[in-house]
């Protein structure tokens, strides 16, 4: 696998859309070729170049490339996103869209990353350090379809919608999330290591949630049906099981209602 | 303004009976002419194909309901919203786009008309305030009266004088062009939970059955002369073993005439009858049934229909038949707007993925294009995608292109995940026919300029008729032979004229134009009981005062008025 090492000379006025920074759009290309893509600040059109110092090479595919970014990405959205393959590590924190619609390869934040993270995400694995913003994993503003698949992995906090209209895939929150957990879930599972704020599970229709902490006010929608023992990411616990949003439509396999799930770690 | 003389294109016009043939046509003015001086700009159209510009007959491209679908589907932007070089401003959306994009779109396909398919009277002065801003493209307004109290109060009684006084009322108040009747009687039924389903459900409270104001509306229609004929979007749509309602509909125009100094033949026109051309008891066993439809179009000459073909696209479905949005978003759980529109009609939006995996979408794709193909007088069948409802109008070009290569369309049908319950279920793999250059030019140009009543100056390439025309990169003697190639043709004009102006050059929109508003200004004679009513419900019901109801000029500064007079 070659690496690209990327480096940021000159920090944005505006916020930078990096959407050819990942590894299908470098895939093939030498430093001089890269430090030609394009990237929006504002309405203007600039190029990589611009703003960062390229090193390296980029693999023949994606699959085959890896991109180091160092320096202060604050001001950079769309890193890695709707990347299919390969590996992309940013030593810094970053702002909107970070690995939004990826569908495959390894992302790793070693910051925080803004809102809007991992939105519809497909596939892959995408890994923060620091803590997220709102909205991860979810939809797209306006649309249905959240994260499908893949494994979202936060060290730290995330905040408030979480999740949105989640349709399938993994994501483990090892901090706290703040309110509107996993709204319109429909499938996929998130796991909360620490405590949740209020509204979770909101017009869930099916889908797990796993609370290791506290739940600060619970939904009226949620009915405890049972105590199950369980292995959830590596921590074996007995659980109190809900099922809801029991306001919400819910589909029926083999003539059985299938409900969201809430586990509850006791 | 400049002469123009386009030299040897293959010109296709049904106005004139041209078929392919070798013809220059000259352009001064804004007018096609006979000859121009030396002098005359030279565009080489050898090799191309030219018609008039297209007319859209009905589409949902301005106004509230519109709008509301933009503004609730901020992601039919988010992939889809681009700036091409040049003097174009950005566009934005997929199935619902901005004003710009529509109006650009439409000219690269070689389009200069454009009908806007349901106006809310209430809310005209949204509507004219988009189509204003809608560049390039001549625009009018159906305003909407099957669910209008009005109109049923009146029907009721069959009071054809008072209803054609009314009507003409609305018609210079919103600026409207004609008569639009979505989903009679049931829009408004459904304010009690209640639908329509066959032309005889009673509305309630009303009284009066779906059968009565249909009759109603086309004899007002021809009272007044107007040189649209009704516009029905009949009951029932989009169910399966709907298409027994739409033939009952379409027969009570049976024994009526046209009426009118427009050259309008039709006293009906039923719009997107794809979503009506359904049999089968349920979404198992449903059918296609447009050779029953079509046979029945077929022999009944005072009829004019429109397709309202399927894209197999992710869309956006909008329109006033308020309980069918309802039905729709308790099958596909996405989200749903409604809105009711006081004494008027109401409106209902809901996202729609026709996914092509699906037998009973490829089924409705392949009822759309036997509708067409079934036809025997392509100046009586136009081409729509009931856009958005189908499928968004850029998609033109693709549904020509099924239409005029078999290959093309089998390769799809044959691919089809479903392939054999969609052959199973419809009649479209036995069809041969391919509809010709000449057959498109009907029923995209010369057709509905007749059915719209603007046949005089539209939607050919007569001497005196308006200087609008598509040029295309399409040799006749070379047809391209790949879908992918015919939709590149249709979708990108070598040149679009509009009003004798060149406005879009290889695809490129290099002029803004002179966009007309088209409206009908209908004179009857004095009608008390029709003033005193107006000023009551105003009173009573609306929620604006009478005053404030009306259209100002300055909302439509560029209007095109066209006259009738109802008082002889």
């Amino acid at each position: 696998m070659n690496t690209v090492t990327l480096t940021v000379k000159n920090t944005p006025e505006l916020f930078l859309e990096c959407e050819n920074v990942n590894p299908d759009a470098f895939a093939g290309k030498k430093a001089a070729d890269i430090a030609k893509l394009g990237a929006f600040q504002g309405k203007e059109i600039t190029t990589l170049g611009d703003y960062f110092t390229i090193a390296g090479e980029a693999g023949a595919t994606a699959a085959d490339t890896k991109i180091v970014i160092n320096g202060d990405c604050t001001k950079m959205k769309y890193i890695g996103a709707k990347m299919n393959a390969g590996e992309v590590i940013v030593n810094s924190t970053c702002d909107m869209y970070t690995g939004s619609w990826m569908s495959g390869g390894k992302l790793l934040v070693k910051g925080n990353v803004h809102s809007f993270c991992g939105l519809a995400m497909k596939g892959g694995e995408f890994t923060i350090e620091g803590n997220a913003g709102n909205y991860l994993g979810a939809a797209y503003r306006g649309d249905w379809r959240g994260m499908s698949g893949g494994v979202l992995r936060v060290k730290g906090n995330a905040g408030s919608d979480v999740g949105t209209f989640m349709i399938g895939g993994e994501m483990i929150i090892e901090g706290d999330v703040d309110i509107h957990l996993g709204t319109h879930m429909e499938g996929g599972r998130i796991i909360v290591k620490g405590n949740a704020n209020r509204r979770v599970g909101g017009q869930v229709v099916k889908g797990e949630i796993y609370i290791f902490g506290k739940i600060n006010v619970m939904m009226p929608g949620y009915k405890q049906v049972g105590e199950v023992s369980l292995d959830v990411d590596g921590t074996k616990a007995k659980f109190a099981e809900y099922i809801g949003d029991i306001g919400e439509r819910h589909p029926k396999r083999k003539g059985e209602t299938v409900y969201g799930k809430l586990y509850m770690k006791q | 303004m400049s002469e123009f003389i386009i030299k040897n294109g293959h010109v296709f016009d049904p106005v004139q009976g041209i078929k392919g043939d070798k013809k220059d046509i000259a352009v001064k003015d804004g007018k096609i002419i006979e000859s121009v001086s030396s002098g005359a700009r030279v565009i080489n159209a050898a090799g191309k194909t030219v018609m008039a510009g297209a007319l859209e007959i009905h589409a949902h491209v301005a106004g509230p309901k519109v709008n509301a679908g933009r503004w609730y589907r901020p992601e039919d932007k988010h992939f889809d919203s681009h700036k091409k070089p040049g003097m174009t401003r950005i566009e934005g959306g997929k199935s619902i786009p901005t004003v710009f994009k529509t109006g650009y779109e439409y000219a690269r396909m070689g389009f200069t008309f454009a009908m806007e398919a349901a106006m809310p009277p209430l809310y005209a002065r949204h509507v004219h305030e988009e189509i204003h801003d809608t560049p390039i493209i001549d625009e009018a307004a159906l305003p909407v009266f099957g669910n209008n109290w009005f109109i049923l109060e009146y029907l009721k009684n069959h009071e054809v004088e008072n209803t054609a006084a009314y009507i003409a009322w609305v018609l210079r108040q919103t600026k409207g062009y004609g008569i639009k009747c979505v989903n009679p009687g049931g829009t408004e039924a459904w304010a009690w939970g209640l639908n329509c389903l066959t032309i005889h459900d009673p509305v309630p409270y009303f009284e009066i059955t779906p059968a009565e104001i249909i009759k109603g509306l086309i004899e007002a229609n021809e009272y007044l002369g107007l040189p649209h004929s009704m516009h029905l979007h009949q009951n029932d749509l989009g169910n399966p073993g709907n298409y027994k309602t739409t033939i009952d509909s379409l027969k009570l125009a049976e024994g009526m005439t046209a009426k009118n100094n427009f050259g309008r033949e039709q006293v009906l026109h039923s719009t997107h009858i794809q979503f009506h051309s359904y049999g089968g008891t349920n979404w198992g066993d449903f059918e296609s049934k447009a050779k029953e439809v079509m046979d029945y179009v077929n022999k009944q000459k005072n009829l004019t229909i429109d397709t309202g073909n399927v894209t197999l696209d992710e869309t956006t479905t909008m329109t006033a038949d308020g309980p069918f949005e309802h039905h729709l978003h308790g099958l596909n759980h996405l989200k749903w707007f409604n809105v009711d529109v006081e004494l008027e009609t109401a409106a209902g939006i809901v996202p729609f993925i026709y996914d092509p995996s699906n037998a009973v979408f490829c089924s409705q794709w392949a009822v759309g294009l036997e509708i067409p193909l079934y036809a025997k007088d392509p100046m009586r069948c136009f081409i729509t995608t009931d856009h958005p409802n189908a499928g968004p109008f850029t998609r033109y070009p693709r549904v020509y292109s099924w239409l005029m290569s078999k290959k093309v369309r089998d390769e799809l049908l044959n691919g089809f995940k479903k392939a054999a319950k969609v052959i199973g279920a419809t009649t479209l793999a036995n069809i041969d026919r391919e509809i010709t250059l000449y057959e498109l030019a009907a029923m995209t140009r010369a057709g509905p300029a007749k059915a719209l009543g603007l046949m005089k100056d539209y939607g050919g390439l007569k001497a005196g008729m308006n200087a609008d025309i598509a040029i295309y990169n399409i040799n006749p003697d070379k047809f391209p032979s790949t879908g992918p190639e015919i939709e590149k043709a249709f979708a990108n004009v070598a040149y679009l004229f509009k009003d004798g102006k060149i406005c879009v050059e290889e695809g490129k929109v290099m002029d803004m134009g002179h966009k007309k508003t088209f409206w009908v200004d209908a004179k009857v004679k004095e009608n008390k009981q029709v003033a005193h009513d107006v000023k009551e419900k105003f009173l009573r019901y609306y929620s604006i005062n009478e005053n404030n109801y009306s259209v100002p000029e300055s909302y439509a500064p560029h209007q095109h008025i066209i006259a009738v007079d109802a008082t002889q």
